[in-house]
């Protein structure tokens, strides 16, 4: 049910191949990611989860164009990922919303970069999104007058808004109390299900990844590759306290500290 | 029983006993009232001045100098600090260059400026310039490079760059600090040019520092000390009226400050 079976659904997006990511540090390089070979299909939901250190953040900077690979490729579609592009917009770990705008000059912010649309094109589209994200009635708010949950549904909206074909989110939910953070499961499942993005999440909790992905990607530290897939065929909407739900996660906790006890 | 009285009573009261009394010491004949002079004495001086407006023109010719003096520094100290921040090679020669000369008392410029410009106008602007746009420059390529590298991924992603991410991002999360590296220039350039204009006469423009300066010759110490008084109240409106109030604005807009 999760993995639409239409052709359009299977064809990869987001293509990896063989990319390693070194940095230079003061002790030496540090290999960030060795490797990589992974798909994400159009329409798909995935869901990157690893312990700190294993590169899942190095990964989304790469794949937003923020970062350039030592090794391999990426590609978007038939293009190389070489710069950031609309096409990609991410979503941070911390509110990256700007300070001196309040949420709709936020949200308008993307929108204004896009040339081939009108003023009032523009203005609809803002706020057809923050409506989506439950916040049509805080335009005028300036992020410092909302909370951490509204400040990232602003985010989203932001991110959402220029319409990309990728959707990146690095940890947009760490910094959020237990139950914002559920509540913005559901709205996420609910747009990704209504909108049917291509999403990449990046993510240290396990059962969060388990709980938005179709597939679940686990990485392993120093240096981060990929450690074992996992498909995840639970119902949406999914709801974090979900027997099946915790079981599955269960599982991909045991791959993980099995790894790293070796 | 303390707590009721309002909190403007004890230190009005405590001036006005000062006052009485510095007025009482100077009747009472123990000091030279040609050296110190009453505060009545500085107070008539001020009427004077005031009336025949002598005051107004000379405050009139001072804040003149010292706004289009103050422009000019911030128009080059904006760009200037902007590519200093943007450029290593630039930062590691102009803005070493920048930190040095802000540590130079402008009225240092003085000798040098009289001598490149004549006793003329432009010798005065340029004390007050040079007392300016170090201290903006500063200050700009401080407040661009900590801005947060957050808030240029995102704009970058959603594909601003180059004069796009300049005007809408870096120069909006820089302005704080810029504001309060323009206050401080405000405030280099009000000393260098009270310096300059004690210093030397100059003949286009007979500003506060000149007042101050006739009445040392004059030996009228009430006009000394009455100039001292308005110089020190021009310093403190400029604050109160036009930095503080954008100060705060901003940083209440964007939550810094309640």
């Amino acid at each position: 049910m999760s993995s639409p079976s239409d052709k359009a659904a299977n064809l990869p997006a987001l293509t990896l191949r063989n990319v390693t990511k070194r940095f230079e540090g003061a002790a030496g390089k540090v290999t960030a990611l060795e490797d990589i070979t992974l798909d994400v299909r159009e329409g798909e939901f995935l869901a990157v989860v690893g312990p700190s250190g294993c590169g899942k953040s190095t990964l989304l900077s790469l794949l937003a164009g923020l970062e350039h690979t030592n090794e391999g490729q990426i590609r978007l579609g038939d293009q190389e990922v070489v710069a950031p592009g609309r096409d990609r917009l991410v979503m941070f770990q911390q509110d990256a919303l700007f300070p001196w705008l309040n949420a709709l000059e936020n949200v308008m912010f993307g929108l204004r970069l896009k040339p081939d649309l009108t003023d009032a094109e523009r203005l609809e589209s803002a706020r057809y999104y923050l409506n989506l994200v439950g916040l049509g009635d805080k335009e005028k708010a300036r992020p410092h007058e909302l909370s951490g949950g509204m400040r990232q549904r602003v985010a989203l909206a932001r991110s959402l808004a220029p319409n990309p074909r990728v959707l990146l989110m690095d940890e947009p939910f760490s910094a959020l109390d237990a139950l914002t953070r559920e509540q913005l499961y559901g709205d996420i499942q609910e747009i990704f299900t209504k909108r049917k993005k291509t999403i990449v999440l990046v993510t240290h909790n396990i059962r969060e990844a388990v709980c938005l992905g179709d597939r679940v990607v686990l990485f392993s530290p120093n240096p981060g590759r990929v450690q074992q897939v996992f498909d995840v065929n639970l119902p949406r909407p999914r709801r974090m306290n979900d027997p099946a739900l915790a079981t599955l996660a269960a599982e991909v906790t045991e791959a993980l500290s099995s790894h790293l006890a070796k | 029983m303390a707590s009721k009285i309002p909190r403007p009573v004890i230190p009005t009261l405590i001036a006005v006993l000062a006052l009485g009394g510095w007025e009482w010491f100077v009747r009472a004949g123990h000091v030279n009232d040609v050296l110190v002079p009453a505060p009545s004495h500085i107070l008539n001086w001020f009427w004077e001045a005031l009336l025949s407006g002598e005051l107004l023109s000379a405050t009139w010719v001072t804040m003149r100098r010292l706004v289009i003096g103050f422009a000019i520094g911030a128009a080059l100290g904006v760009p200037l600090g902007a590519l200093c921040a943007r450029v290593r090679w630039v930062r590691d020669t102009l803005g070493v260059l920048a930190l040095g000369l802000q540590t130079l008392p402008s009225v240092c410029w003085v000798p040098l400026a009289l001598l490149w410009f004549g006793i003329r106008e432009e010798a005065v602007l340029f004390v007050v310039v040079m007392g300016t746009i170090w201290a903006v420059v500063i200050a700009v390529q401080e407040s661009v490079l900590n801005v947060q590298p957050l808030y240029l991924r995102a704009a970058q992603t959603m594909g601003s760059n180059g004069w796009h991410l300049w005007s809408r991002v870096i120069f909006p999360a820089a302005l704080p600090g810029v504001l309060s590296g323009m206050k401080q220039g405000w405030a280099f350039a009000w000393r260098s040019l009270m310096a300059a204009e004690i210093f030397v006469v100059i003949v286009t423009g007979f500003g506060l520092g000149s007042l101050l300066n006739a009445g040392r010759e004059l030996l009228r110490m009430d006009q000394v000390m009455g100039v001292m008084a308005v110089v020190m109240l021009v310093g403190l409106l400029a604050d109160l009226v036009f930095f503080s109030p954008i100060e705060r604005w901003l940083r209440r807009s964007r939550g810094l400050e309640r």
